[in-house]
C-alpha cells in the first residue's frame, strides 16, 4: 500500500497546486503510516518535493513532448500506481489535474472523488468531504473500490512543509494510441491565474464598461492578484470567458476574493463560497454580496479603489 | 453523422439546496429542474451540426420518469430523438458505465457531454465515459470544428487556450465558450408542437455497482454579518484585511 501523488507543474516549474496535494498526501500517508510517492513530468528541479514531506520522486521525461498529454501522463502513472501498489491516488483541482482524474480512475479501475476539500474522515473504507452543488452544499462520499482517485479543491489544505530524504526514482513515459494531439498552447504567462491565485480581484457591472477595467487590473497588480469578473461581464464581452466566475464559469477558492461593482447573484456567491475572506465594494448597500462577505465598503469604486490601490502601493514600497 | 448528447437533469441555478431523510438525500420540492447548463452548451452545438452538417442529435438521460420534461425540452429546442436509460443516476461511474453500454450498440461519431453537472459536480462521466469506450476525451472543450473526420479543437486552461487535433469518434466536455450564452435555443412552439411527437424512448439499464455512495449531506456553516468600512476610510479596511483577516 502507498500513495501517489500526480504532481504538475509548468514550464518545468513545480506549480503551488501540486505542492499543496504533495503536503494533503503526507498528512493521508502518516495516518495510514505509508510511503508518499510522487511522479512529475518534466520538471527541471524536483528537489523542492524534499521539502513537502514525499518519499519518492518519479520524474518522467517526456522526451520533448511539451504539451499536457492527458493519456500518456495517465498510462504512465497507472504503470506507477501498479509498481507501487498504491491504494490512494491524489492529483489536483487544476484544469489538467481535474482533466486527468476520471481517465486515470477508470484505466486503474478506481474510484474517483472530486472537489474534496479535507483529509478523509475514515481510510477503510475511505470517506471523504467534497463540495457540491456548487459549493453550496457538501458532501460526504464513501469509496466502494479498493482504489481511489481524489481530486483535491484548491487552497482546501494549504501547503505544509515537511522535510523528507526523497529518493529519486526512473520511469518510462508510456505511448498510447489516442488520435488526440496537441497542436499549440495560448497561454497569458505573465498574470496570475485564478486557479494559482492567493488573491483574486473580481470586476462586475458596477465599472459600467471595458474601459475602466484598469482599476481592476491595477489593484490586482500592486496585490499580485488574478483577475475575475462576473458573468454578465463575460456575456457582454467586456472580458473573456476564462475570467467568469460562477455556477457555469470557474469556482475560486482563494484566501481573498475582492468583488468591486458585483451584485452577487446567487450563483456567482456559489462560485466564490470557498474563499476564505471577502471583501465587496459597492455603492448599492443592498446589493446581495454585501450578505455574503466578511468585510465590506458601501461607496463609488470609482473613488475607492483608486484610493486602495494608492495606499497599497505605499505599503508595499 | 450520429451525435450523442448527454444530460443531466439539474436544480436551476438559483434554487435554494436543501436535504432531508436526515440530510442524506436532496429535498427536490418546490425546485425546479433544468437542462444542466454545461450540456446545453453542448447541445445547442450539436443543434449547429445538425442544421449545417445534416447530423442526427440524440440526447439521453440517466434517470427516471421525472427527467423526461427535460428531454422533451431538449427535443423542442431541436434534438431529434431523445433516450431515458430507466435507472437513478447513483454516481458518476454508474452513469458512465450506462451510456457506455448504449454507445456500444449505437455508432456515434460524436458524444458530448457537460464537463460537469452544477448538481454533484463529479466532472467525470465524461473522461470515463471516453475511456470505457477507449475514445479520446477532451475536457473544458470551448471549441469544436471539423473537418471530414478530422477535429480541431480548444480547450480552456489555466491561464489560457490549448489547441489540438483528432479524429472522430470522440467525447467532448462541453462548457460556456463552445457556444455563447446568446447562442441558446429558446424553444418556440413550433418546436415544442414537434417535440411531443419525437421519439423518446425508454431502455433498461445495465446492472453495475456504483463505485462512490453519499454517507450524508451537509450545509456550509452560516457566516457573521459583513463588517463594515466607511468609505472614506479605506486604511481601516487594509489594516484589518493584514491583522485581524491576516490575508495581505
Amino acid at each position: 500500500m502507498s500513495v501517489v501523488v500526480y504532481v504538475e507543474s509548468q514550464n518545468g516549474i513545480i506549480k503551488k497546486a501540486g505542492l499543496e496535494v504533495a503536503s494533503y498526501g503526507r498528512a493521508i500517508a502518516n495516518a495510514i503510516q505509508t510511503n508518499l510517492i510522487a511522479v512529475t513530468f518534466n520538471t527541471d528541479d524536483a528537489s523542492i518535493l524534499n521539502t513537502h514531506g514525499v518519499d519518492k520522486v518519479y520524474n518522467i521525461d517526456t522526451e520533448g513532448d511539451i504539451f499536457f498529454n492527458v493519456n500518456r501522463y495517465s498510462v504512465s502513472l497507472a504503470s506507477i500506481i501498479e509498481n507501487e501498489n498504491a491504494n490512494i491516488i491524489l492529483v489536483s483541482a487544476t484544469a489538467n489535474g481535474r482533466y486527468l482524474g476520471p481517465i486515470l480512475a477508470a484505466g486503474i479501475k478506481a474510484a474517483y472523488v472530486s472537489n474534496v476539500v479535507a483529509l478523509p474522515s475514515s481510510y477503510d473504507p475511505i470517506t471523504v468531504k467534497r463540495s457540491c452543488f456548487t459549493n453550496k452544499a457538501f458532501n460526504e462520499c464513501v469509496s466502494n473500490q479498493s482504489r481511489t482517485v481524489i481530486s483535491l479543491s484548491s487552497n482546501a489544505f494549504g501547503l505544509k512543509e515537511q522535510t523528507t530524504d526523497a529518493e529519486h526514482a526512473e520511469a518510462d513515459y508510456l505511448n498510447s494510441n489516442s488520435t488526440l494531439k496537441v497542436t499549440a498552447t495560448d497561454s497569458i504567462t505573465d498574470k496570475v491565474t485564478i486557479a494559482d491565485a492567493d488573491i483574486v480581484v473580481s470586476g462586475g457591472r458596477g465599472l459600467k464598461g471595458p474601459e475602466n477595467w484598469h482599476l481592476i487590473e491595477d489593484l490586482a497588480s500592486v496585490l499580485g492578484a488574478a483577475t475575475a469578473c462576473s458573468k454578465p461581464v463575460s456575456d457582454m464581452g467586456w472580458r473573456p470567458h476564462s475570467e467568469h466566475v460562477g455556477q457555469t464559469g470557474k469556482p475560486v477558492a482563494t484566501n481573498l476574493y475582492i468583488a468591486i461593482g458585483v451584485s452577487g447573484a446567487i450563483q456567482h456567491l456559489a462560485g466564490i463560497n470557498s474563499s476564505k475572506v471577502k471583501v465587496v465594494i459597492n455603492n448599492d448597500p443592498e446589493a446581495p454580496f454585501f450578505k455574503a462577505a466578511d468585510y465590506g465598503i458601501v461607496g463609488d469604486a470609482f473613488e475607492v479603489v483608486p484610493k486602495l490601490i494608492e495606499k497599497l502601493k505605499a505599503i508595499k514600497q | 453523422m450520429n451525435v450523442l448528447v448527454c444530460i443531466s437533469n439539474v436544480p436551476d441555478t438559483t434554487s435554494k439546496i436543501n436535504f432531508k431523510d436526515e440530510n442524506k438525500s436532496f429535498d427536490s420540492s418546490g425546485v425546479q429542474f433544468i437542462i444542466n447548463p454545461n450540456d446545453e452548451f453542448g447541445l445547442t452545438r450539436a443543434i449547429w451540426l445538425q442544421q449545417k452538417a445534416g447530423a442526427t442529435v440524440t440526447v439521453v438521460t440517466v434517470g427516471d420518469a421525472s427527467c423526461e420534461p427535460i428531454l422533451r425540452k431538449c427535443l423542442a429546442i431541436g434534438a431529434d430523438q431523445a433516450i431515458r436509460i430507466d435507472a437513478p443516476p447513483t454516481d458518476g461511474f454508474f452513469v458512465a458505465n450506462q451510456l457506455a453500454a448504449l454507445c456500444k450498440k449505437e455508432n456515434y461519431d460524436l458524444i458530448i457531454a457537460g464537463r460537469e453537472s452544477i448538481d454533484y459536480n463529479g466532472a467525470m462521466v465524461g473522461g470515463m465515459l471516453a475511456s470505457f469506450l477507449a475514445l479520446p476525451y477532451l475536457a473544458n472543450c470551448v471549441q469544436f470544428e471539423m473537418e471530414g473526420s478530422t477535429a480541431t479543437l480548444q480547450r480552456e486552461i489555466d491561464g489560457g487556450k490549448e489547441i489540438l487535433s483528432a479524429s472522430l469518434p470522440l467525447v467532448l466536455g462541453a462548457q460556456k465558450g463552445l457556444v455563447e450564452e446568446s447562442d441558446l435555443i429558446i424553444p418556440n412552439m413550433r418546436g415544442i408542437m414537434q417535440a411531443r411527437q419525437k421519439p423518446l424512448t425508454v431502455e433498461m439499464a445495465v446492472e453495475v455497482e456504483a463505485a462512490t455512495t453519499i454517507q450524508h449531506f451537509e450545509k456550509p456553516q452560516k457566516k457573521g454579518p459583513v463588517r463594515l468600512v466607511d468609505a472614506a476610510d479605506v486604511d481601516t479596511l487594509i489594516e484589518l484585511l493584514q491583522n485581524e483577516a491576516k490575508v495581505l
